[in-house]
């Protein structure tokens, strides 16, 4: 095809503009800048501006109703050093480690590898029918799963007692962390099973029937055909739910944090101080430490990434 | 050492296809045995369902004295070698090839002194620490071989084995391929859809259509004397020359010419169709009149380096190709004859090949 802008005549007016122009489309920085303008307000009203206003946040004493909520004051750094010293924000960072290590990167990252791996042979109907089951945990709103688990989890009447035959077992009470993190796989492997399905696809399969014909078991041939192969896969996976379930607010929805803070992961403790307390500037202070936590996460993988290019 | 011995074999794929359909064949030892056939045929079923990678749907596979057919590809001894030679990017030449052994648990030293040992008799002793990236397409061959080699089983199967290798490269590792297997002496079995490949490498042919063996024989014999139409018209770089003909009064009539019949005619074939075959190699041209030739007139001329093709048009439109030896060219328009050389040409009845055995049974 030839691209329509191949005219071999310039119009004389348009001349001067282009002899300006450096980029390729011939629009020249004005008309480009105006182009890009729209998209950059929008990042700028709803992205850079409520950063630096959390940054802003976290240095006063900003709450959500009373006196301070009209003429904040400036506290410096008071709000940080009271957050790190706080021993609700310690138990809550090891709670949404708990979280995060239990569920995204055991629980979603295993199951959704287990789940991929042992599809990949399965008749199609099989493979459509257990895909589309995993993935209707992933597609269905957060507040419609909180209320199916609320049910299936029920002291009394619960569907998981009548089960088990356990009634009156008050498994939010008793074991408000297990739930939550068995939620989340529940609700998140579909999301590692299909990166997984497509990273098993890259294999070749005369790679796994090299490992077949030596004679190697299944973990063999997972950790001489498989694994070095979807190494990044597995990295970028575990980076992005990681991430996700660490922000991750649902649990909210099913334990809303308790009881006694028993299940208060680092985005509920963020909610009820901020919003619950009204203490936005402590609560601003706590989002920058979880953004921290957040960077310090992402650069592990990505230098683990970094080391396998090397 | 060992042969292979497939019998009744049959392959089905979930959805009606099958790709091997009872078929019966004595691979010996030591042999270096090409399955060649068109793709689609089922030759790379046939040899992955000797490796065990597929399983037989019905009928035997035995290596040497043992019946492989319920056997795990593991425990069949046998070694591959892949189309895309499929070796482990993120381990060296010397893991790779070791590779085997370290999952049958040898020791490292072991390990090592075998990769050493086998490497350097297929000329990569130098090329043991470098990864497979950064080697060669003909290299990373060699690596496959030898990772084949290494744990010593009794039966090679190669698939495609040069189909990845450009086409000067093909040749040195076609000789190479040969000379090796003659050296080693293990039963050998490779796939080809390439006629020339395996004419040029095997010991023994097996010539494979829709799952089934068309012909069994030494490439002399199969490139000679295919035993039917399917096996005439595949072997061959110039294509046979296949004409309809029938017998009249003890000789055989084919595109206007009458030629003697390659085969004791008893009379029961006069005014059945036939067809007679002669590959244009086994044509010999001439400019000027001669008996029992086909005669037309020259359409093209194909330069094939050291001779060259010529087609001739005959009268009922039936086009008939010579090998001319070079500075013997016609050129396009002039008259020409063609002489079916002696003992060279070929009938065929009901698309099988008349022999005299037949005819006399017949």
């Amino acid at each position: 095809m030839v691209p329509a802008t191949s005219t071999p005549a310039e119009p004389a007016g348009a001349a001067p503009a282009r002899a300006e122009a450096a980029d390729v489309v011939g629009l020249g920085r004005r008309r480009a800048a105006a182009f890009v303008a729209p998209a950059l307000v929008l990042v700028l009203v709803f992205l850079v501006f409520p950063a630096l206003w959390t940054l802003y946040l976290g240095v006063t004493d900003y709450r959500l109703t009373g006196l301070a909520a009209t003429r904040p004051h400036f506290v410096g750094v008071r709000n940080y050093t009271d957050v790190l010293a706080d021993g609700r924000f310690h138990d809550s960072l090891w709670l949404t480690l708990q979280f995060v290590g239990g569920s995204a990167v055991l629980g979603q990252t295993v199951l959704g590898f287990a789940v991929a791996w042992v599809m990949r042979e399965r008749p199609a109907a099989v493979r459509r029918t257990v895909e589309a089951l995993v993935l209707l945990a992933w597609i269905l709103p957060g507040s419609v799963v909180a209320f199916l688990w609320l049910a299936l989890l029920d002291r009394d009447g619960g569907t998981l007692n009548t089960l088990l035959g356990t009634p009156g077992t008050a498994w939010l009470l008793d074991h408000p962390m297990a739930s939550i993190i068995v939620f989340n796989i529940w609700r998140g492997t579909a999301f590692s099973m299909m990166l997984y399905t497509a990273a098993l696809g890259n294999v070749p399969p005369s790679h796994l029937e090299t490992a077949k014909l030596a004679g190697a078991s299944t973990w063999q041939t997972l950790r001489d055909a498989v694994l070095p192969k979807i190494r990044g896969h597995v990295l970028t996976s575990l980076l992005l739910v990681s991430l996700w379930t660490f922000n991750d607010f649902t649990p909210y929805l099913i334990t809303a944090g308790g009881p006694e803070n028993r299940s208060e992961v680092l985005s509920v403790y963020v909610y009820r101080t901020a919003l619950g307390e009204g203490r936005l500037g402590f609560g601003a202070a706590i989002s920058l430490v979880m953004l921290l936590v957040n960077l310090a996460i992402a650069t592990a993988y990505l230098r683990a990434l970094r080391r396998r290019r090397a | 050492m060992t042969g292979v011995e497939l019998s009744a074999l049959t392959k089905d794929y979930p959805g009606g296809v099958r790709a091997v359909d009872g078929l019966d064949l004595a691979v010996p030892d030591g042999a270096f045995f090409a399955l060649l056939g068109p793709s689609g045929c089922g030759k790379t079923t046939l040899l992955r369902t000797v490796a065990g990678l597929e399983t037989a749907t019905s009928g035997t596979v035995r290596i040497g004295d043992r019946d492989v057919t319920r056997l795990p590809p593991g425990r069949r001894d046998v070694g591959m070698v892949f189309q895309d030679y499929a070796l482990f990017p993120h381990m060296t030449v010397a893991d790779n090839i070791a590779y085997p052994l370290r999952i049958k648990k040898a020791g490292k030293a072991e390990r090592h002194a075998a990769a050493a040992r086998v490497a350097a008799s297929l000329g990569l002793a130098d090329l043991l620490g470098r990864r497979p990236a950064e080697l060669s397409g003909g290299q990373q061959q060699r690596v496959a071989l030898a990772r084949a080699m290494a744990a010593r089983p009794k039966v090679f199967l190669l698939d495609e084995p040069l189909s990845n290798l450009d086409a000067r490269l093909r040749l040195e590792a076609r000789t190479f391929l040969k000379k090796l297997q003659h050296e080693l002496g293990v039963t050998t079995l490779f796939v080809t859809h390439d006629q020339a490949e395996a004419l040029a490498m095997a010991d023994l042919i097996a010539v494979m259509e829709a799952g089934r063996i068309r012909q069994l024989g030494t490439p002399a014999e199969v490139f000679r004397r295919p035993a039917n139409l399917f096996v005439a018209s595949f072997i061959g770089s110039t294509p046979m020359n296949l004409v309809d003909a029938r017998v009249v009064d003890g000789l055989v009539e084919a595109a206007g010419a009458r030629l003697p019949s390659p085969v004791r005619v008893v009379g029961d074939e006069a005014g059945e169709s036939l067809v007679y075959g002669v590959r244009p190699e086994y044509l010999d041209f001439s400019p000027v009149p001669v008996d029992g030739a086909f005669h037309g007139r020259v359409v093209v001329v194909e330069n094939l380096g050291t001779s060259s093709l010529t087609t001739l048009e005959t009268g009922g439109g039936v086009l008939v190709h010579v090998v001319v030896p070079e500075d013997a060219e016609p050129r396009p328009g002039d008259e020409g004859w063609a002489v079916p050389r002696p003992g060279r040409s070929l009938l065929y009845r009901g698309g099988e090949l008349m022999t005299d055995d037949v005819a006399a049974a017949a």
